[in-house]
This record gives structure tokens, sequence and C-alpha cells, in this order.
């Protein structure tokens, strides 16, 4: 093992990727507010991607419809803010925490509602034909546009924020905005129960063994089918999480949202590598990190940085940074 | 009766059919070999027993039940371990995980688990190391430990001698052959020196068809019969 792997190998990146940006930027008070702007948005980036990794590896699905959970998330947490319009405009932060909790919560139920839904109906008849899953889950991610829009409405919903939410904190001279703070906290904990749910129980033990190998799993008398279904709502209720907080995040939001955020979606897993958790959440902070400075260093660059990164890595790791098979 | 019974055991893989009317008795005890030739049909024949090949024409029947309907995950519920050619092991799991995912409760019988040490000390060496990281052979000897960690009645073993060395294979002889006194195997092998050094019964398979069975002693002494069965693809003996 050389030094580069035993100190963390390609999960040095984003601190690589970091410290070039510092050298280029050149004022540290704005490049600490880019970098926590970018790992904010890398851990909802993460969120979002890290069910359709898990669904990719372990049920070797093409779910281009993923992203409709993002935007159903997103739409649903809107209007339960909305609802709670009073709370959140309270002093009381007690009433503004229960209100974000409600939204979120509502998000993910939905989310997982939902999640149960497609699977059953749209994935379950086009397992192992890849074709037919990217039309026929491209076609759900239009219909999906189209129910939202018929039920929300085309013009751009405002996204309300819980007033302790609100405003920024001074570090060092710089500007830090508190959600994105609260939105790196929320996606660390997501992450670390993640982690803990795949490499300290016997049903992440599955997922793992399932990604790798399903046939095996099966032959050692466990039913996947099952793990299938627990998999996929899993995913869909932690996208549909982080649409509600890229909701919060953009507090303007739209129908579109979902087709916007499938590309940058898919990109995250794919550099990530399929079926790890630990992967997607480097492809997810390297992805925002790198649109976060380039937007701020070449902005005209900032769409193709993204294209740019996945292209290197694909040339460099086919499978991927970190990906779950070996 | 036998431990298990194919009839007449039909099977197609898309459009090509690869199995026609296999018939088999495998008796309890001991190692019961499945010769033949590449593509004879040795390994789709294992995969059916097993339940991963989509609904065969014919019935499969384990101690008289007839399992050919049953999912994967319980037929290997009613005693029978599979252990593929390519051995099938996780290889981003570590070996006590790899082995911990064969036991029903999650929790080893420590009986059992000496026993593996046992046959196979390597695992023990390297039970925390990432199972990727393992040799051809450690790979090999955890895929068969995987299927006796638990009691089972029949093991499926499909070609485990391929690609290892000379004295691995020496070392998995022995092991099978311990294994044999209380488990049922039924190897599938193209070793036809190891396969002989094990067999008690066996069958030879052709182009989808069970074209022999008998005793291993009697197939063993017939050179004629070898050369006629066997001769495009087995090693020398």
């Amino acid at each position: 093992m050389n030094i580069v792997e035993r100190f963390g190998g390609v999960f040095l990146l984003p601190v690589a990727i970091a410290i070039i940006a510092f050298v280029l930027i050149g004022a540290p008070s704005s490049w600490l507010t880019l970098t926590v702007a970018g790992l904010a948005m890398g851990m909802m980036l993460f969120l979002m991607a890290s069910g359709l990794s898990l669904v990719f590896g372990l049920m070797d699905v093409l779910n281009f419809g993923h992203s409709a959970f993002v935007s159903f998330g997103a739409f649903v947490a809107a209007s339960v803010l909305a609802y709670f319009g009073g709370w959140l405009g309270s002093e009381s932060i007690f009433l503004n925490i229960m209100a974000l909790v409600f939204a979120i919560a509502a998000a993910i139920v939905f989310g997982a509602a939902l999640g149960w839904f497609f699977e059953r109906v749209i994935v379950k008849p086009v397992y192992s034909d890849h074709l037919r899953q990217i039309l026929i889950t491209m076609g759900a991610l239009i219909v999906a546009e189209q129910l939202i829009l018929a039920t929300w409405g085309g013009t751009p919903t405002t996204v309300l924020r819980p007033n302790f939410l609100e405003g920024t904190i001074i570090v060092g001279g710089s500007s830090l905005e508190i959600f994105r703070l609260f939105a790196f906290i929320v996606g660390a904990v997501v992450y670390a129960g993640l982690y803990l749910l795949l490499n300290r129980t016997r049903m992440g033990l599955l997922i793992r063994a399932g990604v790798e190998n399903r046939e095996m799993v099966e032959a050692l008398g466990f039913k996947i089918d099952r793990l299938f279904i627990g998999v996929f709502m899993l995913g869909s209720a932690l996208a549909a999480m982080g649409g509600a907080m890229w909701a919060g995040y953009e507090t303007l939001i739209t129908p579109a949202l979902g087709a916007e955020m499938m590309v940058i979606v898919f990109i995250v897993v794919i550099i990530g590598g399929l079926g790890s958790i630990q992967g997607t959440l480097l492809g997810a902070i390297m992805v925002a990190l790198m649109q976060n400075y380039v937007g701020f260093l070449a902005p005209k660059l900032a769409l193709a940085s993204n294209m740019l990164l996945m292209m290197a890595i694909l040339l460099w790791r086919p499978y991927g940074l970190a990906p779950a098979v070996k | 009766m036998s431990l298990l019974s194919i009839r007449n055991m039909d099977v197609s893989i898309g459009q090509y059919s690869v199995l026609h009317g296999v018939t088999l008795d495998v008796p309890e005890g001991g190692v019961f070999v499945l010769l033949g030739r590449n593509g004879a049909g040795k390994t789709t024949t294992l995969r059916s027993i097993i339940g991963l090949l989509d609904r065969p024409e014919g019935s499969v029947t384990f101690r008289g039940e007839d399992i050919s309907s049953l999912h994967t995950s319980d037929i290997a519920r009613k005693g029978i371990a599979f252990v593929p050619e390519n051995m099938g092991i996780f290889g981003g799991l570590t070996v006590a995980e790899n082995m911990v995912l064969a036991t029903a409760s999650g929790k080893f019988d420590q009986t059992r688990l000496a026993r593996v040490y046992e046959l196979f000390p390597a695992l023990e060496q390297f039970w925390d190391k990432q199972a990727w990281s393992l040799s051809g052979g450690q790979k090999q000897m955890l895929a068969v430990a995987r299927a006796i960690i638990e009691p089972r009645d029949l093991i499926l073993i499909d070609e485990p001698t391929k690609g290892l060395a000379p004295s691995i294979i020496s070392a998995m002889g022995e092991a099978f052959r311990e294994i044999s006194e209380t488990t049922t195997i039924l190897l599938v092998e193209q070793n036809f020196s190891f396969a002989k050094s094990l067999g008690r019964d066996m069958a030879v398979i052709d182009d989808g068809r069970v074209v022999h069975t008998g005793t291993m002693a009697d197939f063993a002494a017939d050179t004629a019969l070898q050369d006629r069965l066997l001769s495009l693809s087995m090693e020398a003996s």
C-alpha cells in the first residue's frame, strides 16, 4: 500500500480540488464561502444520489425516473412548509423545528410510498431489460413532471424557510449561510446512519452482498425480492429528502426540477461507482465543489466542468472511484 | 430412495435448448461426480437443481419432495448448498462477513466453525481480510467453507479445481473426502484424476443428455468408455 492509499487514496481528491481552488481563488474568505456552499450542495446531492446508486448496484435497474422522487419531495415539503407558515415565522425555535420536521417527514413518507408504487408497477415488469427500463422510467419522469405541473401549477413555487435557518454567520471574514451549514449537518447525519445500516446490521450485509452477487445471496437462502423493494423505498425516500432540502436551499422551485437534477445525479453515481455509499458521497462532494469553484473562477465553464470531471475519472477508473464491486 | 432425483429435465436458455430429458439419481452419502465435455450441460444441471434457471420442464425431487417450482432461497433452506464455478465470493465483504451470511441465524455454531478452521486453516488467518484480497485457492476454500458452516444434506460444487495449483487441489480433495463422510456432494468436475479419487458414483452428460451412469470404480477401469465419452476435453487420468 503506497502512502497515498494509506492516507485515504481517492478520498483525498476533494481535498486536492479544494487546495487547487484555494491557490487559484487567492482570497481565503471567498474560498471558504465557496467550500461551505460546495460541501452543503454535495451533501444534498448525496441524499439524492445514494438511493440511485444502491438501486443501480443491487437491482441492476437503470431508473431514469429517480429524480421524480426529488421533485415530489421538494414540492411536498414546500406545501407542508407553506401550511405551517405561521410556525415558520414564529420566534419560537421549537415551532420552527417542528414545521421543518413535518415537512421533511412528509417528503420522506411520500417518497417511500411513491417508491413502493414505482417499483411494483413500473420497474418490476422490466427487471433485466435495460432498454425497456430506460424507456419506461424516462416516461415515468415525464408523467411525474406533468402531475406536479397539474397539482402545483407552472409558476415557480416559493419555498419558505424557518426563521432559525435564515441569515448568515461570519467566520474568519467569510459570510456563511446558516441553511448551508444545516444542510451539511443533515447530510452528514444521514451518511452516518446509512454507513451504520450497511456496515453494522445484517440487512446492510445482505444489501452489500446483493450488490455484488444477487444469485449467490439467494443461493444462501435469502429472498432478495424483499430486499429489492426495501432498498427501492429507502432510495426514493432519501431522494425525496434530498429534494426537500434542495427546495429550502433554492427557495424557488419549478416542475422541471427533477429533469434538471437527473443529469447531475447520474454524474455523481457514475463518478462514485455503483452500489457504494462512500463512492456516492465522494462523487457528490467532488461534483459540488467543482461546480462552485468553477462557477466562481470561470462561470461559463460551470456546467461543463462536471462533464469534464466525469470524463477524466472514467478514463482513469472506468468503474468509478469507489465501486462496491472490486 | 435417492437423496436427489431428476426426471426428464429439459432446460432452455434464451433460444437455445441446453438439457434434453436429463434423468439422474443421486444416492445419499459420498461424492457423486457429474462428468462431461465443455458445454455438455453440467453447470446448467446444477443451476437448475438450485433453481437459478427459469422453471425447467420435468421434475427435481429432494428427499421425495418436488422442489422444481420452489424459489432458490427456499431450495437452499431445504438443506442444499451451492458452490458455483466462479465461487460466488462477495469480494467487498470480509471472510467473516462472507461466512456469517451463510448462517441462518447470523451466529456461528462454534463446533462447526472449529471444523472449518481445521479443514481450511487459512480462513482463520485471513478472517478479517476482505475476500477480494485472497488467493484463488483461498477463495475456493471460503466458498466451500460457506457451504458447510450450517448442516446441509447436499452440496452442489461446480468445478472446484479450475485454475488451482496442484498442492491446493490435493488439500481440497482431502477436505471433500472428509466433508462427504457427513454430507452428500454432487461434484461437477473436468479434472478426471481428481474426480476419480473422490467419486463413488458418477454420470456422464453429453450434449444435454445423460449418456452413462454407474460407479466410479467401473468407469475408471474402462479406458475405452472414458475415451469415447470424455476424450475431447478430459485430461489423461
